[in-house]
C-alpha cells in the first residue's frame, strides 16, 4: 500500500468530524434496581485523531458506544458532531462491534455495498467499483463472493471495516473489534487498522481493555474510571507515525505505559475501598498480564 | 484451501476449489458408500420387513393373523391382474395418488401463501402480533378432526371441505414458525441496517425475510407433514378418490392388502415431499454451509 494512494478510492478524500461528549450520564432500571452506568462523562474526539478509550471490562464502555452511536439516548448531557446534537443512529457515525454484524445471507461484496445501495446515492456499478477498491486494500478481493461463514475471524473484521468505510462516515467507532481473535491475527489486524487510519486520518474512536493495544494505536488515550464510568484522564500519546511494533520496546512507550498503569491502579484501589469485590477482581485480571511484563 | 493474506496484500496461497457439481455428487456418493450408513439403513429396513413377515405370515401370532403380510401385499402391488383392482398396473392407483397430491398442493400452497406473509408481518410489527397472536394460540391446538363438522357446514361440496381441513393443518405450523424465525434474528442486524441508512422496506426484504428463512423452511417441512395428516383424515370421512379414501374403503370392503399399499404409498410420498422442501431450502440458503460448492 503506497502512502499517496488514498483509501477513499475514487470518491475524494474522507472528511473526519469532531465529536463532543459533555456531562453525559446514563442509568438503567428504576427504584432500588437503578444502576448508574455512566456519570458526568465528558471528552472530545478530536478531528482526524485516533482516540482510544480504555477501562476495565464491565465498566460501561459498550453502553457508552451505544450512546455515541445513537442507539440509546443519555439521561442527561449532550453529544454533538461538528456542533450538531446527534439524533439516533446515522451513517456519519459507524460502529464495528465486538461480535460480527455482517449479514450472514449476503456475500462479502453484497455486505459492503448494502449501505450505499439502500440509500440509492450512486449506481450499483459505481458502488461495486468502490467496494472492490476497498476490498483490495484489505486483501479480500478474492473473497468477494464468499459468505461470512466461509471467512476467518480476521477476514470478517476486515470486511466489516470496509463495510463501514465505504459509507464515508465522519467518525468510525470500534468496540473492542479484535477481541476474541488469536494473538497472531490480532496483531495483524492492529497493523491493518493502524495503516488504514494513517492513510485516511478519519476521526476514530477505539475501545479496548488492553493497554498495549491502546498505546500502540492511540493519538489520545482516554482512561475511564470504574463504574459509574466517566473520563478520568486523557494522555496525549506523541509516538511517531507510522506506528511500528518495534515501538513497543522504546523508552517513550514504556513511559506512557507506566503513566497509564499508575492511574489504572489508583482506580483499582478506589474500587477496593468501596468494597466492590467483583469489579476489583475483574480489574486485576485485566491488568495482571500487563503488570507482569 | 485458503490462507490469510499477508500485509503486503500478496496472496500466499489462495486456491479456490471449483469442481463441477456432477463430480462432486459422485465423490459424495462414493464416500457415502464407504461409510456404514447405507448398509445399516438396508439392514434396519430388512429387519423390519422380516419381523412383519414372521409375525403375520409365518407364525401368524394372535392380533397379527388378520393383518396382510409383506408377501401378499407385494404380490398384489405388482400384479398385472390384481385381486382387488389396485396395483402399479392399474390407472385407478395413480388416480388416487394424483388426487391426494393435488389436494395437498392446493392446501399447502394456500397455507404457505397466507401463512408466510402473516408470520413475517406478525414478527415485524409488534402491534399486529398483539392482535393476532392470542387468536392463533387458541386455534392452533384444536385437533383437525374437531374441525370436521364445521368444515362440512362451511363447504357443502366435499372437495372444498377436504382442502380446507388440509389447509388448516399446515397453516398454523407455517405461520408460527415464520413468526419465530423473525423473532430469532439478532438485534445486531437490525441495528447495522438502520445505521447504514436502510429504510423499512430494505430491512424487511434484506434482513427480515432472509433472516427468517431457516425457520420458515423448518416450518414448511412440519406443515407438509401436517397437511398429509389432515388430508387423510379428511379423505376418510368424505371423498370418492384419494389415498385416505382408498384406505377406508378397502377396510370396509375387506380388501386388506390394499390398505397397506396405500399406507406405504403415503409414507413414500410424504417423505419425498419433505425431502423436496429440504432441497429447495438448501438451495436458497447456501450462506449456511461452509462448503465451497453445493
Amino acid at each position: 500500500m503506497s502512502a499517496h494512494e488514498h483509501i477513499s478510492g475514487n470518491g475524494g478524500p474522507l472528511q473526519g468530524g469532531e465529536m463532543q461528549i459533555t456531562a453525559v450520564s446514563k442509568s438503567f432500571g428504576i427504584g432500588p434496581l437503578r444502576q448508574q452506568v455512566i456519570e458526568n462523562c465528558s471528552f472530545t474526539l478530536e478531528r482526524g485523531k485516533l482516540t482510544v478509550l480504555i477501562g476495565p471490562s464491565g465498566c460501561g464502555k459498550t453502553t457508552l458506544i451505544n450512546l455515541l452511536a445513537g442507539y440509546e439516548a443519555p439521561d442527561s448531557g449532550t453529544i454533538t458532531v461538528d456542533g450538531a446534537p446527534i439524533k439516533g443512529p446515522g451513517k456519519d457515525r459507524l460502529v464495528v462491534f465486538q461480535e460480527t454484524a455482517l449479514f450472514p445471507w449476503m456475500t462479502t461484496l453484497e455486505n459492503v455495498t448494502y449501505g450505499p445501495i439502500v440509500r440509492g446515492e450512486k449506481s450499483k456499478k459505481e458502488v461495486e467499483e468502490e467496494a472492490m477498491h476497498l476490498l483490495r486494500k484489505v486483501g479480500l478481493e478474492d473473497f468477494r463472493d464468499k459468505f461470512p461463514i466461509q471467512l476467518s475471524g480476521g477476514m470478517q473484521r476486515r470486511c466489516e471495516l470496509v463495510r463501514a468505510l465505504i459509507n464515508r462516515p465522519k467518525i468510525m467507532m470500534m468496540d473492542e473489534p479484535f477481541r476474541g481473535l488469536d494473538a497472531m491475527t490480532r496483531e495483524l489486524m492492529q497493523e491493518y487498522y493502524v495503516r488504514l487510519f494513517e492513510e485516511n486520518h478519519l476521526t476514530n474512536l477505539f475501545i479496548t481493555s488492553e493497554l498495549e493495544e491502546a498505546i500502540f494505536l492511540a493519538d489520545r488515550l482516554v482512561i475511564l474510571t470504574n463504574r459509574p464510568a466517566s473520563a478520568r484522564t486523557v494522555i496525549e500519546i506523541e509516538l511517531p507515525r507510522p506506528r511500528e511494533f518495534k515501538l513497543l520496546a522504546t523508552r517513550e512507550y514504556l513511559h506512557y505505559k507506566q503513566q497509564a498503569l499508575e492511574i489504572l491502579h489508583e482506580e483499582a484501589l478506589k474500587a477496593f475501598s468501596s468494597g466492590c469485590g467483583a469489579t476489583v477482581a475483574d480489574f486485576l485480571e485485566a491488568y495482571s498480564e500487563v503488570e507482569s511484563k | 484451501m485458503q490462507t490469510e493474506q499477508t500485509l503486503s496484500g500478496k496472496a500466499v496461497a489462495t486456491q479456490d476449489v471449483s469442481v463441477s457439481s456432477i463430480s462432486l455428487f459422485f465423490f459424495r456418493l462414493k464416500l457415502w458408500m464407504k461409510s456404514p450408513t447405507p448398509y445399516l439403513t438396508l439392514l434396519g429396513l430388512s429387519l423390519f420387513i422380516l419381523t412383519w413377515w414372521l409375525t403375520t405370515e409365518v407364525w401368524q401370532l394372535p392380533r397379527f393373523e388378520k393383518l396382510p403380510g409383506p408377501v401378499s401385499v407385494v404380490k398384489e402391488w405388482v400384479s398385472e391382474d390384481p385381486a382387488y383392482g389396485i396395483s402399479i398396473y392399474t390407472p385407478e392407483y395413480y388416480e388416487h395418488i394424483w388426487k391426494s397430491i393435488l389436494r395437498v398442493l392446493q392446501a399447502f400452497g394456500l397455507a404457505t401463501i397466507l401463512g408466510v406473509p402473516l408470520g413475517l408481518f406478525m414478527g415485524w410489527k409488534k402491534t399486529f402480533k398483539d392482535y393476532t397472536f392470542p387468536v392463533m394460540e387458541i386455534l392452533r391446538p384444536i385437533p383437525m378432526l374437531a374441525w370436521v363438522p364445521l368444515a362440512i357446514l362451511m363447504f357443502p361440496e366435499r372437495e372444498m371441505a377436504i382442502i380446507y381441513l388440509t389447509f388448516l393443518g399446515s397453516f398454523f405450523a407455517t405461520t408460527l414458525n415464520t413468526l419465530l424465525g423473525v423473532e430469532s434474528i439478532d438485534e445486531a442486524y437490525f441495528r447495522a441496517a438502520r445505521c447504514l441508512g436502510a429504510k423499512s422496506r430494505h430491512i424487511f426484504f434484506k434482513v427480515v425475510v432472509p433472516g427468517a428463512l431457516p425457520f420458515i423452511f423448518t416450518g414448511l417441512q412440519i406443515s407438509m407433514g401436517f397437511s398429509w395428516f389432515s388430508l387423510v383424515a379428511g379423505e376418510m370421512l368424505a371423498g370418492e378418490f384419494g389415498l385416505g379414501y382408498l384406505i377406508w374403503n378397502s377396510f370396509i370392503l375387506v380388501q386388506y392388502p390394499v390398505i397397506v399399499i396405500a399406507m406405504v404409498t403415503l409414507g413414500v410420498i410424504g417423505w419425498s415431499s419433505s425431502a423436496l422442501i429440504r432441497f429447495v431450502g438448501t438451495l436458497l440458503m447456501k450462506w449456511q454451509s461452509r462448503g465451497s460448492s453445493l
